[in-house]
């Protein structure tokens, strides 16, 4: 018996004002994978990962997560799901503490006590446990994608979306969140979705991926990364692994 | 840098002579252009032998000038540095002419993007209040901690400013009206005049314009800035009603100070007033007697009626501003503005429709 994929994206489409983004994009994820969207600049990885966590409906095509239509009627699966977005997003008003208390206290009914204790204990998770009383302004770019992650997994939800974790960190940082997220799925079995661009992330982390190309306006490549920058014959994809130009760019 | 002009064999030589840098590109840039384009119709030289440096600013005024020559243009002895950034700064494609500007707005289109505006406003009118319907259900998204900082933030801090303008205007009310009045011995009507002014039209428009330009904005502005820092996003995907978390507790705020507001900034117009008078001659005793004359409950129920539905609609508009922020920060401060002169318009507008609504209901 086969496990039932996570997310199903199926034919789905998207258009600016007219201007194509992408189309016939289909893949699924597996529950327990760490996912990986990839491409350049400009391609639409997180406007396709806007579209997996409700917040943009497609133009074309479906899109189900955890075996429910995203856009299907009153479906709500927030509590199933955590997102970091590509800034962090905490809430400058609130410490980290209470970033992370929140959904714990829009979605259960534990006492103020109980979700303090969960909220650290998801901190100290990431690394910050001596950081709850801080403000975001106060903290670094490193730590406030970390906060994040703390804050997307306040609810335990088994999936989780990642937008652009290591963007603009140094190395050292950046490879400290790559272990992170192989922790976290060690530890807690979630399954991961990330959008970057990063190519030590991709192979640090990527069970499977789907590389997404502005040019062709949908998916080019999808498999494992180390395969596809091994083996794969497609000039863009090769590209992209060996950090070179295309061949109709190099001339 | 020098520019020297020869002619040789029918065709004209422009050499240039020193390092031509950013500097030296300002210089030239007029003349090499006019001489180049002084020379249209024959063949143009640009001798280059003297040339110890260049720039891309100089590669570039070298470029304009076979451009603007129009005709064969040949560049003559550059160095081989000076040739590679001259190759470099070819390779770059020239940019695609700027289009056509867009036609200026018909009068169709100005009325239809007014009345889209129009409907989306009616469209988040009715998303506040089914948020409103729905707040009990939703009682954890409505913080009151939220209600309670807004208040102090939008009330509670203004009241020095309140005060103060309550205080003014009612010196320069009574002031300028105790001029003319006097000519006529109706010194006293001025306590009348002004006390009636104060509580029905001036009381709540200038709480308004005070709640617009100091809390309207902000909340703009912070919404705004919630939005470009996808905040919002966050908040959505976390199954939490923006509306209900972030405008209802502005709005509840805003319509709980506001009529607080306007009768501080009554009694403050009211003391500026009599200090006028007093100091004129008029006995206290007098003046308070003639405010209690004129004054009437209905005027300051009307007066703080019309002050809690100013701040009502100078929180909707202030949070749809930065609901609808754009993208980057000049769209945060736009959407200030727009809540500070949104607030204020709609405020005036609300304030004739009910001037004639008091009017016909004998108020």
């Amino acid at each position: 018996m086969t496990t039932p994929d996570i997310v199903q994206v199926d034919h789905v489409a998207q258009r600016f004002a007219g201007r194509l983004i992408y189309e016939n994009v289909s893949f699924t994820v597996a529950p327990g994978e760490i996912f990986v969207i990839l491409g350049g600049s400009g391609c639409g990885k997180s406007t396709l990962m806007r579209q997996m966590i409700g917040l943009l409906p497609p133009t074309a095509g479906t899109v189900a997560v955890l075996g429910r239509n995203m856009y299907g009627g009153a479906t709500d699966t927030t509590d199933h799901i955590g997102v970091m977005f590509q800034s962090g997003a905490l809430f400058g008003s609130m410490t980290l503490l209470e970033n992370v208390m929140l959904p714990l206290e829009m979605h259960t009914d534990l006492p103020a006590s109980a979700r303090a204790a969960i909220a650290r204990a998801k901190l100290g998770l990431v690394g910050l446990a001596d950081s709850t009383t801080l403000m975001p302004a106060e903290i670094s770019g490193g730590m406030a994608k970390r906060a994040a992650i703390a804050r997307a997994l306040a609810l335990d939800p088994p999936l989780l979306f990642l937008d652009e974790p290591s963007a603009g960190l140094d190395p050292v940082t950046s490879a400290g969140l790559d272990r992170l997220i192989l922790d976290l799925r060690h530890d807690l079995g979630a399954t991961f979705i990330v959008v970057t661009h990063e190519l030590p992330s991709i192979l640090a982390i990527a069970d499977r991926c789907v590389m997404l190309d502005r040019a062709a306006a949908g998916l080019i490549a999808e498999g494992n990364p180390r395969t596809l920058r091994d083996s794969s014959d497609i000039p863009l994809v090769r590209a992209f692994f060996h950090r070179d130009l295309p061949t109709h760019q190099a001339a | 840098m020098e520019l020297h002009t020869t002619d040789r064999d029918g065709a004209r030589i422009l050499s240039l002579h020193g390092a031509l840098d950013v500097a030296a590109t300002g210089h030239l840039w007029t003349p090499l252009l006019r001489a180049a384009r002084d020379a249209r119709g024959r063949p143009l030289v640009l001798d280059l032998a003297a040339v110890t440096a260049c720039d891309s600013a100089g590669a570039t005024l070298l470029i304009e000038a076979e451009r603007v020559h129009r005709g064969d243009t040949t560049t003559e002895a550059a160095a081989p540095h000076v040739a590679a950034i001259l190759a470099r700064l070819r390779a770059v494609a020239e940019p695609p002419p700027p289009g056509p500007p867009p036609p200026p707005l018909t009068w169709r289109e100005t009325i239809l993007a007014g009345l889209r505006q129009g409907s989306d406003g009616v469209v988040f009118l009715g998303e506040v209040s089914v948020a409103a319907l729905r707040a009990p259900r939703r009682a954890k998204m409505f913080r009151l901690p939220d209600l309670l900082r807004t208040a102090d933030q939008a009330g509670v801090q203004s009241i020095p400013l309140v005060l103060l303008l309550g205080v003014l205007i009612g010196l320069i009310l009574a002031f300028q009206s105790l001029i003319p009045m006097r000519q006529f011995g109706a010194d006293i009507y001025v306590a009348s005049l002004v006390s009636i002014g104060l509580v029905r039209e001036l009381g709540p428009l200038l709480a308004a314009v005070i709640l617009s330009g100091r809390s309207g904005s902000a909340f703009a502005a912070e919404i705004g800035t919630m939005k470009v820092n996808q905040e919002l996003d966050a908040l959505t995907v976390m199954g939490i009603d923006p509306v209900t978390m972030l405008v209802l507790p502005r709005l509840a705020a805003a319509l709980l100070v506001m009529p607080v507001m306007t009768i501080l900034l009554d009694l403050a117009g009211l003391l500026g007033m009599s200090l006028v008078l007093v100091g004129a001659g008029l006995p206290l005793a007098a003046i308070a007697h003639q405010v209690e004359a004129w004054v009437d409950p209905g005027s300051l129920y009307g007066g703080l009626f019309k002050a809690a539905i100013f701040g009502a609609a100078i929180a909707l508009i202030g949070c749809r501003a930065g609901l609808s922020t754009g993208v980057g920060p000049r769209a945060v401060g736009l959407s200030a503005t727009r809540a500070v002169v949104g607030g204020i318009v709609v405020s005036i507008v609300l304030d004739g429709v009910f001037a004639l609504m008091f009017y016909k209901l004998g108020i």
